[in-house]
């Protein structure tokens, strides 16, 4: 099989810059609707203030792990809202941590992307127990000598640098187990 | 009268590419026209215009009937991603099944030409530097690149990564070789975007987009239109000896979503909903994978040409690679796929992909594909998907095949 040409050994972990975000608050998930969306994950503030996590989905404390929205009925799993299961429909939900370790089920190198997006990162679906999760994965060369099909990897954060109140965001990415 | 069978009477697209000197409804305008002249019909025959166009600002339909002939017809405006021109021939088909009509046209266009990475999320606000969760994850920054990818190449450089490992056999130079092939398909189709034959070398050592999809395996961004006029079987009764024989039988008009699955909100399951549709559209149409003469699949990257050839039921269940390999896929082989060039050569003006398709089908099952003709062919598919996800299959055989 023939490798792809040079690709710099290492894999940027964090922006060289952080991205500011304007302060807009979204009306989601307030509307009080009869319909309103269950299930939502609990808000940001419930983690250390200093700390911010890059999506709501990733959890800080007391470790750091991911946690989705399961149909009490079904079981599938969701990592953001939804007003109904899209599997079964029915609407209730809860909580639940997603395994912190899993297996690489596929993966790309990124060696071209938008305007900010630091290249090479590898992208890749990661099966944690039963659950698909996406995501980046780090601590690894960026070539598929090194990226493997079946690897397990393990769950770990990065830091995303930190913002005028002196708050860090916290990333999250997959490394070699 | 609700109709049984519609035929396309008149199909036609333009030249994929760069067209500077022409906007949308110029691109469109062209197809339409080219497709009633193919047909031996005007305006004045149709009765429904349905029309894409993803990318523009809307109400393309109402455009083209300015630009070519307005009748008071109803215009249905489709947008369905990568399937909209796919939607449009739908849309236009259910019309006629359903008896409001008993002829009508479908367009689908693009101007794409030099877009660039389609897909990849936007830069972060400068106003003011404080991590603020927004919108439906949270998220305090863009997560394009901090949470895997967002971007077109390395979505689908997933799929076949997926499928490779799942089934095994996959691997940087079988991605590379079937973009070979449709490269070399494009050498004979002179309304094709690029029509160089590359090396397997070229491909693989060409600028790498996203592993294992190196640029000349991504699909081409470019413009372009394509159009084609359906009509009832009754219809068609009363038409010409001339116009029959040329027209082509819709055997199967197929749509799906994306029933549940388990991983599908976190890379995009393009394999559940095309397996959907292929099952149906064998159904509906009364054939299987083993009578169809040509296909024409969505191969907007080397790595979903290969699992697409495992959806449509081309081979059996994790056997792409190896159909591949037994040279089946070729323009010489036993079920040609993407003889066209596909979209990696022939290009990819998204609204226009879903007839474009369907025209090389036709054009073959009319006998008039001139040095790419696949000879005798009788029965052909198309195949079109796009992300979020829509499947659009139809199944087409020529007049004479009865």
């Amino acid at each position: 099989m023939r490798r792809l040409g040079p690709i710099p050994d290492d894999t940027p972990r964090t922006p060289r810059h952080v991205e500011p975000v304007t302060g807009r608050r979204g009306s989601d998930g307030e509307n009080g609707n009869a319909f309103a969306p269950v299930g939502n994950v609990a808000p940001v503030s419930t983690e250390t203030a200093s700390r911010v996590p890059l999506v709501s989905y990733l959890r800080l404390e007391p470790t750091p792990h991911l946690v989705a929205n399961e149909c009490t009925s079904c079981g599938a799993r969701f990592f953001d809202r939804r007003n109904a299961c899209a599997a079964c429909f029915a609407t209730e939900f809860r909580s639940v941590d997603i395994p912190t370790e899993g297996e690489l089920v596929s993966f790309t190198i990124v060696t071209f992307a938008a305007p900010g997006v630091p290249v090479p990162f590898v992208a890749g679906v990661v099966k944690c127990g039963t659950t698909s999760v996406r995501g980046n994965i780090v601590n690894i060369a960026a070539d598929p000598e090194h990226v493997q099909l079946g690897m397990r990897v393990r769950l770990t954060t990065t830091s995303l640098g930190t913002d005028d109140n002196g708050a860090e965001g916290i990333g999250f990415g997959f490394e070699p187990a | 009268m609700a109709a049984d069978d519609v035929y396309i009477l008149g199909i036609k697209m333009t030249k994929f590419g760069k067209h500077p000197d022409k906007d949308v409804v110029d691109l469109a305008a062209e197809a339409a026209m080219a497709a009633l002249a193919d047909g031996g019909v005007t305006m004045a025959d149709m009765q429904i215009l349905a029309a894409g166009n993803l990318m523009g600002r809307g109400a393309i339909g109402q455009a083209i009937q300015k630009q070519i002939g307005q009748t008071g017809i109803p215009v249905y405006n489709v947008s369905n991603a990568c399937a909209t021109g796919a939607t449009a021939l739908r849309t236009v088909i259910m019309s006629i099944k359903a008896g409001e009509s008993d002829m009508g046209l479908a367009v689908g266009v693009e101007k794409l030409a030099g877009a660039g990475l389609l897909g990849a999320g936007g830069t972060a606000k400068k106003d003011k530097n404080e991590w603020t969760p927004e919108g439906r994850f949270g998220a305090i920054a863009p997560i394009d690149g901090r949470i895997g990818t967002e971007a077109m190449p390395g979505t689908f450089a997933q799929v076949g990564m997926e499928y490779g490992h799942k089934y095994g056999g996959a691997s940087f130079e079988v991605f590379a070789r079937i973009s070979e092939k449709n490269h070399g398909h494009s050498t004979l189709n002179p309304l094709a975007a690029y029509t160089k034959a590359m090396s397997l070398d070229q491909i693989m050592s060409d600028v790498m987009i996203a592993y294992p999809n190196t640029r000349s395996m991504c699909s081409a961004n470019c413009d372009g239109a394509a159009a084609a006029v359906l009509v009832s079987g009754e219809k068609l009764k009363t038409l010409s000896d001339e116009q029959r024989r040329r027209a082509v039988k819709v055997r199967a008009s197929i749509l799906t979503s994306d029933p549940w699955q388990e991983a599908c909100q976190v890379l995009p399951d393009v394999n559940t909903l095309t397996k959907l549709a292929a099952k149906r559209a064998y159904e509906q149409a009364g054939v299987g994978p083993e009578d169809l003469d040509l296909v024409e699949l969505h191969d907007c990257f080397a790595t979903a040409e290969l699992v697409h050839y495992d959806n449509l039921g081309l081979c059996g269940e994790g056997d792409a690679v190896d159909f591949f390999e037994s040279g089946a896929p070729f323009r010489t082989g036993k079920l040609p796929v993407n003889v066209s060039g596909g979209l990696q050569s022939k290009g990819h003006p998204i609204a226009a992909t879903g007839i474009a398709n369907v025209w090389e089908i036709c054009h073959h099952l009319r006998n008039e594909a001139g040095d790419r003709q696949i000879e005798g062919a009788r029965i052909g598919l198309a195949h079109v998907i796009g992300l979020a996800s829509a499947c659009g299959i139809h199944i087409l055989e020529s007049s004479g095949a009865r």
